[in-house]
């Protein structure tokens, strides 16, 4: 098939690539899909003392619109708050790249891989309730 | 380096034609145009010599009888005609349970599949994890109502060739008819069809440097073998398959497989150095594993699976080389290659995968080039890869609980 | 120097087809179900290839099924609309083409009833006998748009109408209408409607099914889901390719083309009736390019075999039944008396032909029969 520009660019020049330190008090990691699916994404936030992501990094390993979505959603998430970096839904990032039908399923896992690495951050942060919510919708 | 671009190294999906069968063919599209069944008059005579010379060719790479070559529209369709015209014509006679491998090409599996629709019996069977069929399973599992069972030669993925002659040896005794799907072995392998216990086999014109769209399927007349006819019509190939016969077309295929005795044996040697050449410059890099066996395997074919890499973004990332994957991506379903996963392979695995099939126009100087390509994209993704990354902090992968959807 | 008045049999390839086809000949393309860039290059070419087919055949590009021929096609009209149905009745013209016939006939086998209905002495179907075949549950009809032998047309949407009402799928063998008349799926009402690119310059080997996309077909072909499944195997890009440019071609020189042959086959009739021929189905709409006819006591094989030896190619029947020595079933039909049947020659023009061959192969004419009533009066 025919790649959109944009997800070319992405994979010729992922940004945000690298790891931070998990164990870090203010490093959230999530990590979601599976190597049986040909689609696992690791999504990493440093987020500041204000509550606004100041960082954030991603490793994935699957296809072309997979790289691109997890690239994107790290540029989408630098200067964001928590609770606005919940509201990113994968039709904006399917919108963004131009995803092709048969490729809807790479923006979900990246919407979901920023659920879980927030999830990740609260609840080392204490906020259990938060995190039961967000395991709900990981999960569905 | 100066080599053309892109390269082209998937010569098991197709070939390009040779020049000299391309030279060949466009007299019979042009001048000598008639139709090969019109009798009245020297434009169809002019047509059906050179159908019939075409047969002669074929007939000759595999040691058969002229008569015995029937003319299809492609492999598929010799497939769909031995399968369902074999078994229907001696379901009654003989039974409804068919054998054939997990691994054949759905040009095979899925006509099986409809017979079974139509209330035949089928066993699947699963290979070895190198890709060779058991003879000892294969045997357990003829019955005395087995009518037909069908086996490829070369397996279009991994290569492999299968020991034809003791399967049909097994076949004989069972009093099974044996159908061999032959696309992908014209011009990589021996055939000789005087000697092989073969019933069926179908060639394909457009894996041999000949043009798409002609096939042909190989009808054993000692002893005689009956089809029910698919493609009903004018009566043409003595009733076993009706329609216009395309001059142009079949000359090609059988220029194609008259180049291909002249020049099989040396240009295999050719192609096998190449290939070990690319095996063992991709072996260099670390967790690769191959697929399928390395000696009962056409010198063409490397299928090659990249650990901690997925298949498509790999396909994306050498966009200068033209190849497949056994990656789910680059299939239609979310399921990655049947064919890997018979052989035992993990869906990561299979997922990982790239076939590299190469041929007559190969150079050195392209496989030198694809593998430091791969060496260099490989790096790179791995990279990004987060498996690649828990790979080399030492964590076992198959212990960790993945949150799927 | 070889005339060819054969062209319903099949005809020379128009260069500009050729031109379009050479690439895909001479230069390495891809499967087109291959993802990477030369597999893109072949898919776009046959969707283009699509395109054209569909505009002439007055369908959408989705309703285009490509086969190996014109012969599949009709295979999987019969058998893939039909498989898929509870056994019920078929029922097909008296003169339908071989590749109608008999699929029709191999249903039979799977508990199918079939009923050939009749045609009238000008060879058109015979509308009351096909009302009352149809009252009896009908689940396929087949007539072909035009016969291969005499060139005459059916009313194809009056046949469909009637069938219609009756519930009953139709299908059309137009093999032979395409590029020599207008055809029109949609506006005609058909269910299915098969087509071949070597009757209009096209390459041997490609063809097409328009199907109604809605119904339930069963295919001939299984295998790697090409064609949506309709019909698998590797598509034969370089003749797709070349059966798409005839189609554009036929389509924007229709007019042209049948004017130029209607009036070739006039100025060839004038001559056969001065000679004393029958030319059959002549009362009614025919192809402008076809013309069958037979001449009172002279043997149609030994006449063109005659006239090949002079330099024309023409036939004596349908290309597939030149081997039997039984008049034309489509004459024997039309109530024709197997004495004059046997006599049959056609001759069928195409765009390459020209006035002047006509009036030598008239001149040609006029003399084999004198020579081979001379030889019949010896005889005696």
């Amino acid at each position: 098939m025919a790649y959109s520009e944009k997800v070319l660019d992405h994979y010729e020049n992922p940004r945000n690539v690298g790891s931070f330190n998990k164990d870090e008090k203010n490093v959230g990691t999530g990590m979601v899909g599976a190597p049986a699916c040909g689609d696992v994404m690791k999504l990493q936030i440093k987020v500041g003392e204000n509550g606004v992501i100041e960082d954030a990094k991603f490793k994935t390993y699957g296809c072309g619109s997979a790289i691109a979505s997890s690239s994107l959603v790290t540029e989408w998430l630098k200067g964001k708050s928590l609770d606005e970096a919940m509201t990113i839904k994968n039709s904006d990032i399917a919108e963004e790249l131009a995803l092709p039908p048969v490729k809807i399923h790479c923006s979900v896992l990246a919407e979901d891989a920023i659920k879980a690495a927030i999830a990740d951050l609260r609840q080392k942060q204490g906020q259990a309730g938060e995190a039961d919510a967000c395991d709900a919708t990981c999960k569905s | 380096m100066s080599v053309r671009k892109p390269i082209y190294l998937d010569y098991s999906a197709t070939t390009p034609v040779d020049q000299r069968v391309a030279d060949k063919m466009i007299p019979y599209l042009t001048e000598h145009f008639g139709n090969p069944a019109s009798r009245s008059h020297v434009f169809g005579w002019v047509a059906e010599k050179a159908v019939e010379n075409a047969r002669e060719q074929v007939a000759a790479l595999v040691n058969a009888d002229p008569k015995e070559i029937v003319w299809t529209s492609g492999a598929t369709e010799s497939n769909n005609l031995a399968i369902k015209g074999a078994a229907n014509f001696y379901a009654g006679s003989k039974g409804k349970h068919i054998v054939t491998v997990t691994t054949e090409h759905k040009a095979v599996i899925d006509p099986v599949r409809e017979l079974e629709r139509q209330g035949f019996d089928a066993t699947y069977l699963d290979p070895e994890p190198n890709g060779l069929v058991d003879l000892e399973k294969f045997k357990a599992a003829l019955r005395p109502d087995t009518v037909l069972a069908s086996v490829m030669l070369v397996n279009n993925e991994i290569g492999v060739i299968q020991d034809i002659e003791a399967l049909g040896n097994l076949c004989r005794a069972n009093g099974t008819m044996f159908h061999v799907d032959a696309a992908q072995a014209t011009g990589k392998v021996d055939i000789d069809l005087e000697k092989l216990p073969v019933d069926l086999m179908s060639f394909s014109a457009h894996k041999t440097y000949g043009p798409k769209g002609i096939g042909a399927l190989y009808v054993r007349r000692k002893p005689r073998v009956r089809l029910e006819a698919q493609m009903h019509g004018g009566g043409h190939e003595r009733g076993f398959r009706s329609g216009t016969l395309p001059t142009h077309q079949i000359v090609g295929m059988g220029e194609a497989f008259h180049i291909a005795k002249e020049e099989m044996t040396l240009e295999n040697a050719r192609i096998k150095r190449l290939r070990d050449k690319l095996w063992a410059g991709l072996s260099e890099i670390e967790e690769v594993y191959l697929n399928g066996d390395l000696k009962q395997r056409v010198p063409h074919n490397l299928n090659v699976s990249f650990n901690f890499v997925e298949g498509e973004s790999l396909i994306m990332a050498v966009k200068d080389i033209a190849v497949s994957s056994g990656s789910a991506c680059t299939s239609a379903s979310l399921e990655p290659s049947y064919v890997l996963r018979a052989l035992g392979r993990s869906d990561e695995l299979a997922h990982s995968s790239i076939r590299f099939s190469i041929g007559r126009y190969t150079t050195e100087e392209e496989i030198d080039y694809t593998i430091v390509l791969l060496k260099a994209k490989i790096g790179k993704l791995r990279e990004l890869s987060p498996l690649w990354e828990m790979y080399q902090d030492g964590i076992d992968l198959n212990s960790v609980e993945w949150a799927t959807h | 120097m070889s005339v060819y008045f054969d062209h319903n049999a099949t005809s020379p390839m128009d260069s500009r087809v050729l031109e379009a086809m050479l690439p895909f000949l001479q230069q390495p393309h891809g499967n087109p179900t291959s993802r990477h860039g030369l597999g893109r290059q072949a898919r776009a070419a046959i969707e283009q290839a699509r395109e054209q087919v569909a505009a002439i055949a007055g369908a959408h590009p989705s309703q285009v099924v490509f086969t190996s021929g014109g012969t599949e096609a009709d295979n999987l009209a019969v058998q893939g609309m039909c498989a898929a149905l509870a056994p019920t009745r078929i029922a097909v013209s008296v003169i339908e083409h071989p590749a109608v016939m008999k699929p029709a006939q191999a249903m039979q086998r799977r508990g199918w009833s079939l009923t050939k209905v009749p045609v009238d002495a000008n060879g058109q179907l015979d509308m009351q006998a096909l009302e009352q075949t149809l009252r009896q549950p009908t689940a396929l009809l087949s007539v072909m748009v035009a016969n291969n032998e005499t060139g005459v047309l059916q009313d194809i949407a009056a046949v469909t109408r009637l069938a219609r009402r009756h519930n009953t799928l139709v299908h059309t063998d137009a093999v032979q209408a395409l590029g020599k008349i207008e055809v029109d799926f949609t506006g005609q009402g058909l269910h299915a409607m098969s087509l071949s690119a070597h009757k209009i310059g096209g390459p041997q080997g490609a063809g097409a099914l328009i199907l109604d996309k809605s119904l339930d077909i069963q295919p001939l072909l299984h295998g790697g889901g090409q064609e949506k499944g309709l019909r698998s195997g590797t598509e034969n890009v370089a003749a797709i390719v070349g059966f798409g440019q005839a189609c554009e071609l036929a389509q924007q020189e229709l007019a042209e083309r049948s004017a130029n042959m209607l009036a070739l086959r006039e100025v060839l009739e004038a001559g056969l009736h001065r000679l004393g021929a029958t030319v059959f189905g002549e009362r009614v709409e025919r192809l402008p390019n076809t013309s069958f006819f037979a001449f009172e006591g002279i043997d149609g094989e030994t006449l063109v075999m005659a006239l090949d030896r002079q330099g024309y190619a023409v036939a004596s029947g349908s290309a597939c039944s030149s081997d039997s020595t039984d008049p034309s079933p489509v004459l024997m039909a039309m109530g024709v008396a197997p004495d004059l049947a046997l006599g049959a020659a056609r001759v069928s023009f195409g765009p390459g032909n020209r006035i002047e061959q006509v009036s030598g192969f008239l001149q040609t004419l006029e003399n084999e029969l004198l020579r081979m009533k001379r030889m019949a009066a010896i005889a005696v």
